[in-house]
């Protein structure tokens, strides 16, 4: 466990970087959790990320055939707004913790 | 002091699906999939009775072995007696029920498994010899299914460092 500061505010995170109280996250945090992943934030992104938090929220084991089947983006799509990593950048940029689904 | 662990992360795996059990076209179906979403190039390779996961009338229809499988468990725990294994239904019913207990995972149905690793980069490719012996023919065969190759054309895409090839 580690503290980081992002966007001036100080957040705990775990040892690979995952924000340990979602409710610290804001959007400007997460566009700079985003650039260190060296991605660019969009309102799609932000659309997945908003629903990733949502389903958190509720308990949900995550999966990233849950976020083709919600409307927002299709697999591909996800795939294209988070290269190499749909469900662990996307859910570390979203501050929720690293994914234990194996789908 | 504790020694530095210098680690490479992996680029490449291959995958080779070479039985047709739920369980076994599965089992390579999640380490690719669990590889595409790690960024990792992914090949699939299936052969002999694995080439069902990519036969698009047989890819949904696998089955859970009943007899001849002595880790199979009743619900609750007890051992599973071969002869009822036998019983006309037996292996449809316990296949039926693997399957629903993955769907309740949010695991897919093989052909939209593969339309997931497809989706996140990772390649499928058929066995020359399987699909000659078994006298398939392409249109058989799932339309992601990228080629039929030899084994020669297999090793050839194994190439590069951190490559690693795994038979499920």
């Amino acid at each position: 466990m580690a503290t980081k500061t992002y966007a001036g505010v100080n957040v705990d995170v775990t040892d690979d970087g995952y924000l340990t109280d979602p409710s610290q996250w804001n959007k400007d945090i997460a566009a700079e959790i985003a650039r260190e992943e060296g991605i660019e934030l969009t309102d799609k992104h932000f659309e997945v990320l908003t629903f990733l938090r949502a389903e958190n929220d509720k308990g949900t084991q995550l999966t990233i055939r849950m976020v083709g089947k919600s409307g927002i983006t299709d697999i591909k799509g996800l795939y294209q707004l988070f290269p190499a990593g749909p469900l662990k950048k996307s859910s570390r940029i979203a501050g929720i913790p690293k994914p234990t689904s194996c789908v | 002091m504790a020694e530095e662990k210098k680690e490479t992360p992996l680029k490449k795996v291959l995958i080779i699906v070479a039985k047709g059990s739920i369980e076994d076209i599965y089992a390579g179906l999640v380490m690719a999939n669990g590889a595409v979403m790690e960024g990792i190039e992914t090949k699939l390779f299936f052969t002999f009775f694995g080439m069902d996961a990519i036969i698009k009338k047989r890819q949904n229809k696998a089955k859970t072995a009943t007899v001849g499988n002595p880790a199979m468990r009743m619900p609750g725990g007890l051992p599973f007696p071969t002869l009822l294994g036998t019983l006309p239904g037996v292996e449809a019913g316990v296949s039926a029920m693997m399957k629903s207990q993955m769907e309740a995972l949010d695991v897919p149905p093989v052909d939209e498994f593969i339309e997931m690793i497809v989706a996140g980069g990772g390649e499928l490719y058929a066995c020359k010899l399987a699909f000659d012996m078994f006298k398939l023919k392409r249109e058989q065969l799932d339309d992601n299914v990228i080629d039929v190759i030899t084994v020669g054309q297999l090793y050839e895409m194994a190439g590069g460092e951190n490559t690693q090839i795994i038979f499920t």
